[in-house]
């Protein structure tokens, strides 16, 4: 009886053992093959992005696009050039706009103007937006800025 | 000038002990024996040539003669030889007219600063200090009150009396000493109350230059009080979408009749305080229940606006507190901070909106913001949803690894059981 | 169910060329003395498992970490949103650094409390010593590689302190910065010491450490020394394998709970990213196994007769290290007060690192 109760136990340890560590195992070596798997967005979103595709834009036209954690605004002018500026106010911090009948940036909240190189022409903004440059690649659109190291 | 003896005596025995040490210490561009003496001379007499040399009239080669006339090449008492022109102390009534001599004169400005202006004069005769001294009264400012003597500096110097950010103190000089003021049947109380305003805190707290100082509004040579009809057209030169709303307004004809003073009705004129949504309706604080009695139609949309503004402002928080938990747990809801800082902007744009001081243009805003807000809620409840996740995830993987614990415990046991066992 | 011929042929094929058979023999061999103070001997086990979970961690983090000022911050910050149980390695990288390093000072008062640095095992010692200042050297190297504020402008100041060495001091600042101040050169760097410079002379080292211990096999504390003398037949080994080791597993699964719950209950902070151009935020404190120190530092006065402070805290420090090292030969069993001297100096060593540490994080 003693040795039925004794065995009893060993098959029971033994499953417990067994199963826990192979499971515990599994539950380490999950999540390490999932790290393993690269994410579909291979872009860190820091200094550079891809703000669009060329001929997304038309003419005197622009688009908001998200640079890092901050909006940003991407103009074609009317000669067809590319500038990028950043998207928040320097008043208030709403989020600025092209005006393509005015041929520049506006912000609705206010009134303010800026020109088409950032500058704050009308209105509360105390300061320029801040530029970014502009570069095609290919097919690609890229918007970065510099940092200091 | 009367001159006692022993104050004669003095200047004489001041010239014998300066002269020969400070004669060295002289280097106006021009020769300039005044400030030899008056350097070393006490106030009010005292003007040394440290101070002077801060001055934006000595920096461009005027010398003491320039204004108070005199022979600055000469030496001891006959630099201020009333044949070389000498004035003296200008008197108080005079002082715009001689400023005025150059700084009114195009020609004579051109060779130094072509691009000042020319027309304070003109301007300061149109303002009420201007037209009081014409009257006799003295205790008005004039140039020099406000633009100092001696060590004059250009306004945009920052230790310039009439730099903007140092304007009001300037002004307060005068118009917050109710002795001084006594005789004058206007308030002293305009630089605290300005003090207590969103304007000083956005010109000499945040450094924002275009925030508006006494003389944004008053005017600088010209200074006197906007006009109760005109006071609008002020604020609207920077509040431009709020004075638009306004006068397309019911409350634009109410105001014209009742001879309110616009914007000023509510905001004030000096104690411009920040507003805030508690402006707005029929709370304790509103603006609104001045006039308006509970229950006119004015107070009906009064109530609603300010429910309108309360519930986005409550959509706002609450997607905020979302994120922000979901923020503190580790996960990643940049994106949908981004999307808040839209219905914020709407939030903004429904407070302009209020001075339409009707329901559709500020129900719009609003409407806009509470599908943002929607959205950025949705996004931190999903991102609440990942946390819960990691914690199932942890909870079963903890129960695994306690269950291998208790297991390997229970091998020892049974090993160490069985060799206790075979040694007995 | 496994072929158990198999298995056999394969061991005898293994068995043939790596001489296997010889090596189990010898670990079979292999005892720990069993006496009420044995469980201390599990933080030198505990601290190499940390040890092994970092390097693995570690290697895991590589395939994602980008090394440069510009793009280290969002590297991470990439790794704990964007990637696939990101948020899980780098907490347990972060949370296990410093586990390790507290079971490396447990470790080692344990040893020396214990005193089982007495002979033969004065260089089990000094190679443990040297360990425990790589691991140091490891927990500062690591912390700057996010590049964020907090480790921006510790990692300035903490190889402000290194420079203030006499003589070699500062080319020993300009050599830790790469440069004279703390730049992105100065993140290169670090990410070299910490993955490649650090980890093989830890390796090294480690082995060194192993090797002495199998060889010199594991040190009885005196008091029961005495006892066992006194009584030979109370006197007990319990086997490595598989007693203590089975024992062990179980302490180094309680280690992984802890660190799995810790990497989903707090997970490690970003912070914001750092800009040598603002100046340095309110209240910098340097991670808490460097608390102490950096107390002792505030505490002495900045002039002391013609030696600057900071210069003589270092020095102090300096030599309180040395003579940490040398403790095996204060009390090598010859002095007469050797052994009240180096349990005093570990007591005081004890309260006094608590103190300063609690001190550090509660006075304002």
């Amino acid at each position: 009886m003693a040795n039925q109760d004794s065995h009893a136990r060993r098959r029971f340890m033994e499953i417990l053992l067994g199963g826990g560590f192979l499971a515990s195992l599994a539950s380490f070596i999950y999540p390490v093959l999932r790290y393993l798997v690269p994410p579909a967005v291979a872009d860190l979103g820091a200094d550079e992005v891809v703000a669009g595709k060329a001929g997304e834009i038309k003419a005197n036209g622009s688009k908001i696009f998200r640079f890092g954690t901050r909006p940003a605004l991407l103009i074609v002018t009317a000669d067809g050039e590319y500038r990028a500026l950043s998207a928040i106010c320097t008043h208030l911090a709403c989020t600025v706009q092209y005006r393509s009948d005015l041929r520049q940036v506006w912000c609705a909240c206010h009134n303010g103007m800026y020109d088409l190189n950032g500058r704050n022409v009308s209105g509360p903004p105390p300061r320029p937006l801040e530029q970014f440059q502009v570069h095609v690649r290919g097919e690609e659109i890229i918007v970065s800025r510099t940092r200091g190291a | 000038m009367d001159m006692s003896p022993s104050r004669t005596y003095l200047r004489s025995l001041c010239l014998l002990l300066t002269v020969p040490w400070t004669a060295g210490l002289c280097r106006a561009q021009e020769t300039d024996t005044c400030v030899v003496c008056h350097g070393v001379l006490d106030p009010p007499y005292q003007v040394t040539s440290e101070q002077f040399s801060r001055d934006i009239h000595s920096q461009k080669g005027l010398t003491c003669a320039a204004c108070h006339g005199g022979d600055p090449t000469r030496t001891d008492m006959d630099a201020m030889s009333k044949s070389a022109g000498f004035r003296g102390r200008i008197a108080r009534s005079q002082i715009p007219a001689l400023c005025g001599s150059c700084h009114s004169d195009a020609n004579s400005m051109r060779k130094y600063n072509p691009s000042l202006r020319t027309d304070q004069l003109s301007q300061y005769r149109t303002s009420i200090h201007g037209k009081r001294l014409v009257q006799g009264d003295s205790k008005v400012a004039v140039c020099t009150d406000c633009h100092g003597v001696h060590d004059l500096r250009p306004a945009a110097d920052a230790a310039s009396n009439v730099n903007p950010l140092n304007i009001a103190k300037t002004c307060s000089r005068c118009h917050a000493n109710a002795d001084y003021m006594k005789e004058y049947s206007i308030p002293t109380d305009q630089f605290t109350k300005y003090g207590t305003s969103v304007h000083r805190e956005a010109l000499n707290v945040r450094g924002d230059l275009s925030a508006p100082t006494c003389t944004t509004c008053h005017g600088n040579h010209g200074a006197a009080p906007p006009g109760v009809a005109t006071v609008q057209n002020i604020c609207s030169n920077c509040h431009v979408f709020q004075a638009q709303l306004f006068s397309k307004s019911p409350h634009q004809e109410a105001f014209n009749a009742a001879r309110l003073p616009g914007c000023v009705t509510c905001h004030s004129n000096h104690a411009v305080l920040h507003p805030g949504d508690q402006n707005v309706g029929t709370g304790a604080e509103a603006f609104c229940t001045n006039c308006h009695v509970a229950g006119d139609a004015g107070s009906v949309t009064a109530k609603k606006l300010h429910q309108n503004l309360a519930q986005l402002e409550a959509s706002i928080k609450d997607s905020d507190q979302v994120l922000a938990k979901a923020e503190s747990s580790g996960m990643e809801v940049s994106g949908a901070r981004l999307e808040l800082d839209q219905a914020r902007d709407s939030l903004t744009k429904a407070r302009v909106s209020v001075h339409s001081f009707q329901l559709g243009p500020v129900e719009q805003d609003i409407q806009n913001g509470l599908k943002v807000s929607a959205r950025t809620m949705q996004a931190g409840n999903e991102a609440l949803g990942e946390r819960e996740f990691r914690r199932k995830g942890l909870a079963i993987s903890l129960i695994f690894i306690l269950a291998t614990m208790f297991g390997l415990y229970l091998l020892i046991r049974q090993i160490e059981h069985t060799t206790n066992e075979e040694q007995t | 169910m496994p072929d158990v011929k198999l298995i056999a042929h394969i061991r005898g094929w293994v068995d043939e060329r790596f001489g296997l058979q010889e090596l189990a023999g010898s670990l079979k061999k292999k005892t720990v003395p069993h006496h009420k103070l044995s469980y201390w001997y599990f933080f030198g086990g505990i601290t190499l498992f940390l040890f092994g979970i970092q390097v693995c961690t570690g290697i895991l983090l590589l395939l994602y970490y980008r090394p440069s000022a510009g793009e280290a911050f969002e590297s991470v910050q990439y790794i704990m949103t964007r990637v696939q149980f990101g948020w899980l390695i780098r907490s347990i990288h972060s949370w296990a650094a410093n586990l390790m390093i507290l079971m490396v000072f447990l470790h080692m008062f344990s040893v020396l409390f214990l005193r089982a640095y007495r002979k033969p095992r004065e260089l089990t010692w000094i190679s443990g010593m040297i360990l425990l200042l790589l691991a140091l050297g490891f927990g500062f190297s690591g912390y700057l590689l996010p590049w964020n504020t907090l480790a921006f402008f510790a990692t300035k100041v903490g190889t402000e302190i290194a420079g203030q060495v006499p003589v070699a001091g500062h080319r020993m600042m300009v050599f830790l910065r790469g440069g004279e101040d703390v730049t992105g050169a100065t993140l290169t760097r670090f990410f070299g010491f910490h993955v490649a410079v650090l980890p093989g002379l830890t390796t090294l080292l480690i082995l060194l450490h192993l090797a002495l211990v199998q060889k010199l096999g594991i040190s009885v504390p005196p008091s029961v020394e005495t006892q066992w003398k006194q009584n030979p037949r109370i006197a007990r080994q319990m086997k490595f394998f598989p007693n203590f080791f089975l024992r062990e597993a179980i302490a180094w699964y309680l280690a992984l709970g802890v660190l799995a719950a810790m990497a989903a209950i707090y997970p490690w902070g970003l912070g914001t990213k750092a800009d040598p151009f603002s100046p340095a935020p309110a209240g910098i404190k340097p991670e808490w196994y460097f608390m102490f120190m950096f107390q002792t530092l505030k505490f002495i006065p900045s002039k002391v007769i013609f030696i600057d402070g900071e210069v003589l805290g270092i020095l102090l420090f300096g030599l309180a290290g040395g003579i940490w090292v040398l403790l095996p030969f204060i009390d090598n069993g010859v002095r007469r007060f050797g052994r009240r001297i180096v349990v005093g100096a570990g007591v005081f060593a004890v309260c006094y690192i608590v103190a300063l540490t609690i001190h550090g994080y509660v006075a304002k």
